[in-house]
Order: C-alpha cells, then structure tokens, then sequence
C-alpha cells in the first residue's frame, strides 16, 4: 500500500461538512482511507455492526458518535439518539443488545443542569432499549474547542438470528419493507436548528428498534438484510444495499410514506425526503413468500404500525424508483449533504 | 397536500399527454425556461410520456448555473478575508470557484453561512456590528424583491457593516438572446412561473410577436408542465403566437407590484455576463446609484478579477437549448458532481446534474 494520500489533493485537500454527510463524499473516505488502512473481511462486509465469533458466541459489536446540534431538539435529545442509534445498529445485523459503553466529551463551560437533563434522558433510553451502559469515560475541551457535548457510544449484542443478516443474502425477488414513515428527524433536527418554526412541529422520530426487530426473529422470519436509515436517509441506505448485493432494488414512489408536515417542509426547502436522515426507521428484505407475514408482524408493534412494502429486489443494479407518473428514475448517492435551494 | 398533490395525479398527467400526442402533427421543439422545471421533467420522467416529435431543451433558468466564475472567485476572496461573514444560499457553496469552492472556504480559514433569507443576513449584520456582513445576492426575478428589501432595510436601520454581493440576472432578455442566435431551435417557451409571479406577463408579448413564438407562462409540477406544453403546441398547431398564462393560480398579469416597486427603487438594470453564455445587454440587475455604498464589489475591491472558463465544458449550448447533457464527451466521465467542468453539472438545478442524478450513468454517451 502506498504511503501517499489516498484521497487525491486535487479532489478535497481539508475535511469538509460532507465528508460527514452520508453521501458520495463519505464513502469515498470510508473506501480509499479508512477501508484501505484497517481492511479485514469482518468491516469489509460495511454492515451496520460487526458480526463476531468469540469462542463459539456469536456477538455483534458496533460504534457510533453523536454531534447533533441543538441538543434537545422536538421528540429527543442527543443522548437518547445515542442509545437509539448504537441500539438500531445492533439490531440491524439481528442481535439482541445488551451493553452500551458512553464517552462524553464536554465543553469548558457547559451548563452541569444540562448535563444532568442528557444523563437521566440516557438512562431512561437504555432502560426502554433493554442495555446496561457498562463502561464510559469523559474528557473535557477548552471553549470553544466542543459544541457542547460529543458523545460516542459503543455497544455488544448477542447474534440472534442463526444466519447471516446481510446486504449479499438479498435474492431476486425479495421484497423490501419500510417500518415507517420517512423524513421526521431530520426535518426536526433542521427546523429546531435554524429557528424555521413551521406551523405543525415535526417530532424526531428517535427510538430503539431492537423490540421490532426482536419480535420479527423471534416469530422465526427468514431475513436477509436490515439497514436503519440515518445519515442519508433511504435512498442512500438502498443504494449501499444494492451495491453491496450485486443486485438491483425497483421502489414505488406511490408506496413510500412521507407525512404531510415532512413533505411540506422538504417542499419549501428544496430537500428529497429520500436522503432525509431518520433514527426510529429501518428497511427490512425478506423473501417473498414471507413478506405479509412480516409486515403483519411489524404493524403489531407500535414503531411498525405503518409499516409498509415500497419494492422489490430485481436482477439489474443500481437502485430504480417508479415516479408517480409511472416513468422510472435512477436514485444515486448524492454528492454531500441536500442543501436548501435558491428558488 | 392541497396544491401540490392536484398537480402530481397521474391520471391528469396522461391526459395531457394523450392530448398532447392527439394535438401534435409535426415535430415541435420547446425550451422550459426554468430549472426547477428541468428538474421535474427529468425526476418524473415527463419527457418519456411525450410523442416522440415533440422534443424538450432546457433553458438557462438555473441562477447557479448562469453565475459567471469570475462572480464566484470574488464571493471566494470576499469570504477569504478576515473579519467577514459570508452568507449565501446553500446550493452556491458547492459551485467550484477557478481554483476552490465555499465549503472549503468555510473548511479553511472562512466564516461562511447558509442563510434562508437574505434578512437572516441582515440580522447577523445587526448582532456582528464589528464583522463585515455579506450576502450573496443570486438568482432570477424570484430572489430580487427580498435581496432588495434587505439593503432598503440595512439603510434604514444604518447597517454600515451589509452588503451584497450581486449576481442578479433577468429571464426575458435571455430569452430573446436565445431566440435571435443563429443556431437558435427553439419554436415555443414555457416560461417560468414563478418569475412572472413577481414580473407579471406584459414583457412577454413583444417577444412573442417579434419571433412569432407561443410563450407560455407554466408552473413546476407535472400537470403544470404538461398542460403548458399541450398549450404551446396546440398554438403551434394553429399558427398562433401568443402569450397564454397556465400558472394562473400564481401569476396575475401586473405581477406583484410592491415587489416590482422594491425592485425599481433599489436595482437598477444593467448589462450582465452569462456563464456560458456571455454578456446579454439589460439581462441583470446592479444596486442603483442610491444604495451603491451597500455594493460588496466596490467595498472589496474585487470588482476586476477576471478568470478563464474549462474550454471542455459545453454549458452555455446546454443553456442556450443547443446541446442536451448526454450529447457532451465528458458527461458522467470527466464531468461528474464531484469533478464538474462546468456549473450545470454542480448545481441541483442545472440540467447536467438532473440527467446524472435522475438517469445515471445510463445517460453516458
């Protein structure tokens, strides 16, 4: 391996906000560093967690660091996402959570009353999730140096399932289910942030997964791949499956549902409700024949209530949306993050 | 959502189609105006349910798009220095200056800001008395009315530390640039709905009858751009050519005057460069002598920096309905979102960008 870059001067010599943003800017830094420094056949999978073999116990483990702004926003806070997010990561690869580690670091100056609000929120989130949080730590930066608080959170879960959950399982004609609705953190998350103040507030939609998911393998399911769609929203999530599957996934638009104060706000703002980050939502590829089965079976808990099909994996590549009008259309990584328009 | 989801009903969108295919005798060839239009041709595919005679060109209705570079290179020295608040709209950050883009400016050692309007600007002038306060003022018609109500404002308040940066372009004398090229194909416009929300219509018909086009005066949402195009080419088919309004739920025939009036009192028009395209005479808008204390380009200096284009890049034949983005050597090769030889490629709006977000690589030549 060369000692150089990898990432070529001339594309983006500093870090840029879209180097984080989910999109193509991402996954060109996660392919040509980080894959390209730490690969080995376990993170080379790309899953949402690891899956282990620790002396014949099948263990997930994952990671994840949280540096949302506001702090609290409408339906959350950062520390509830936090065991949210490490939580669904989890349970996306089918394992059962059960410990979660916390590292805060802390702005010079932070209120302690704030802090304590974000401690009880924590542990109130790691109780509803069914985690311990088992280990931790805190580091303190001068102001200005931190927004705040940063806080990572790592977890371990123990592999449910008997098989493998993962993008390369995906068959010809498996269907592709939604739990929910689409678009309600990040629109939350933009509106508390930039003061938009929309008439109808729109709630993050913020929750751990694992019961769903939990409920879905325990009625003995056959699944093949789980993604929660954060960073990127679905789009993005269903452009990585299809990548790393070799396949091809069809979506209806008709089928995908956006709430109306979602779409409102995406309408004036000039954002795709596709590539919106959410964090109580995930999509779901079981085999045809099962498909109603599972659906039923996630419309029974509260956070599957409207879950719904939105496709169908094909034998082509890429990831094809029917529009409305019944004309398809290719959905792609966007470059970084959706920026609100001009006109 | 009422508004809205009348024009994306399928069946309604068939039927103009059907109408347009029953109405069309001979090939017809329209340019949408707008980019936002662009836009929901390409994402719903619209282009695909026409009969094949009748063929789209897009316009040069993407305010990015048509931002010369050199207007880019001095936003980029302008939010460079020390001391400055650079706020613009979102989409212009990602456009490739000559040598660097906003965000990197705002990576590196820039305080640049994305602003939903221009009297956040104002605000942030107001609470930063001891920084310099810059908006970038782009875009058509839509954008002037408030870029001109946050200047009349910052004199009103005494705001010593506001200014624009100005980039404002007009859409009817690039209409008629298009419309006198040699090369020019285009038999019929949709115009863009939402400028003559503000402008109103009456500009409209001299153009109409000088170069004996339809223009029609169309909306964003696919019912709206079918039915203006089943318009233009019913008038085509009957020899006619005249200014017919489609966007009636938004446009009145005097457009909104108390926005025309800030407009008047604070810009004055000017002669402007196109990017691709290059200069149009009385296609932009300048601060007026009144409000010119308030112009970013004289309290910077930054008026004569001047720079080369990509001579690879075909963005002005793509603007000017010449070329479609697939006809281009480099689309989707040398020329993506992320390595873009030209703004059409950058921008949400421009229609290179729509072509490879929404068709992919399978839109490669």
């Amino acid at each position: 391996m060369s000692l150089s870059c990898p990432i070529p001067l001339n594309d983006y010599p500093n870090v840029l906000l879209a180097h984080g943003g989910g999109g193509r800017l991402t996954h060109q830094l996660i392919q040509k560093m980080f894959l390209a420094a730490f690969g080995n056949p376990t993170l080379e999978l790309q899953h949402d967690a690891a899956q282990l073999e620790l002396k014949g116990n099948r263990l997930a483990f994952t990671t994840d660091s949280y540096v949302v702004r506001p702090l609290f926003f409408p339906g959350g806070d950062i520390a509830a996402m936090a065991v949210h997010g490490t939580v669904n990561d989890l349970a996306m690869v089918g394992a059962r959570p059960l410990y979660l580690s916390a590292a805060f670091i802390l702005e010079e100056g932070f209120p302690m009353e704030s802090l304590w609000r974000l401690v009880l929120s924590m542990r109130d989130a790691a109780r509803e999730a069914g985690v311990q949080i088992v280990a931790g730590d805190t580091k303190v930066v001068n102001k200005g140096k931190g927004d705040g608080v940063f806080i990572n959170t790592s977890g371990v879960g123990i592999l449910e399932y008997p098989g493998r959950i993962a993008p390369q399982e995906l068959r010809t004609g498996d269907a592709v289910l939604l739990s929910g609705d689409l678009g309600r953190h990040g629109i939350a998350i933009l509106s508390a942030r930039e003061g938009l103040g929309f008439e109808t507030a729109i709630e993050s939609d913020s929750a751990p997964l694992a019961g769903l998911v939990l409920d879905l393998l325990g009625a003995g399911l056959p699944i093949r791949c789980m993604r929660d769609l954060t960073r990127g929203g679905l789009a993005t999530a269903l452009v990585e499956i299809a990548e790393a599957s070799g396949l091809g996934i069809a979506i209806e638009e008709a089928a995908v549902p956006v709430c109306e104060p979602v779409r409102g706000a995406c309408e004036i703002l000039g954002l795709d409700p596709l590539y919106v980050a959410n964090e109580g939502r995930f999509a779901l590829f079981v085999p045809e024949a099962q498909a109603e089965a599972a659906l039923e079976r996630m419309r029974r808990h509260p956070l599957g209530r409207e879950a719904f099909r939105i496709g169908t994996v094909g034998s082509g590549s890429g990831v094809t949306l029917k529009s409305r009008m019944g004309v398809a259309r290719v959905l792609d990584r966007i470059s970084g993050e959706q920026l609100p328009r001009i006109c | 959502m009422k508004y809205l989801e009348e024009y994306r009903d399928a069946a309604a969108a068939r039927g103009f189609a059907r109408a347009i295919a029953r109405t069309a005798r001979r090939p017809w060839t329209l340019m949408e105006v707008c980019g936002g239009q662009t836009h929901a041709i390409v994402k719903y595919g619209l282009d695909e349910l026409l009969p094949p005679g009748i063929g789209l060109v897009h316009g040069p209705g993407c305010p990015v798009c048509v931002t010369p570079l050199e207007v880019l290179d001095r936003a980029i020295a302008i939010a460079s220095r020390p001391g400055v608040v650079f706020c613009s709209f979102g989409d212009m950050l990602r456009i490739p200056g000559s040598r660097r883009d906003l965000l990197s400016v705002q990576a590196t050692d820039g305080d640049v800001r994305i602003v939903y309007s221009p009297l956040d600007a104002l605000r942030i002038a107001e609470e930063n008395p001891q920084k310099e306060v810059v908006f970038f003022a782009v875009g058509f018609e839509t954008t002037a009315p408030a870029n001109a109500m946050a200047v009349y404002q910052a004199r009103e308040r005494g705001l010593k530390n506001f200014s624009l940066l100005v980039s404002q372009v007009l859409v009817p004398p690039a209409m008629e640039g298009i419309l006198a090229s040699p090369l020019n194909r285009v038999q019929g416009f949709l115009a863009a709905g939402h400028v003559c929300t503000i402008m109103g219509v009456e500009e409209y018909g001299p153009i109409a009858q000088k170069y004996r086009v339809p223009i029609v005066v169309t909306g964003f949402e696919p019912v709206d751009i079918l039915q203006g195009i089943y318009l233009c080419v019913r008038q085509l088919e009957e020899g006619r050519a005249e200014v017919e309004n489609q966007y009636a739920r938004s446009v009145r025939r005097e457009g909104n005057l108390h926005a025309r009036r800030m407009i008047e009192r604070v810009f004055r028009v000017i002669p402007r460069q196109w990017r691709g395209i290059g200069e149009i005479q009385r296609s932009g808008l300048g601060l007026s002598e009144e409000f010119s204390e308030f112009d970013a380009e004289l309290r910077f200096g930054v008026r004569d920096l001047r720079v080369e284009e990509n001579p690879e890049c075909l963005s002005g034949l793509i603007l000017q309905g010449i070329k479609k983005p697939p006809e281009c050597p480099a689309f989707g090769t040398r020329c993506t979102p992320e390595h873009p030889l030209g703004a059409t490629m950058v921008s949400t709006e421009g229609a290179c960008a729509a072509y490879y977000r929404y068709r992919g690589r399978a839109a490669c030549p």
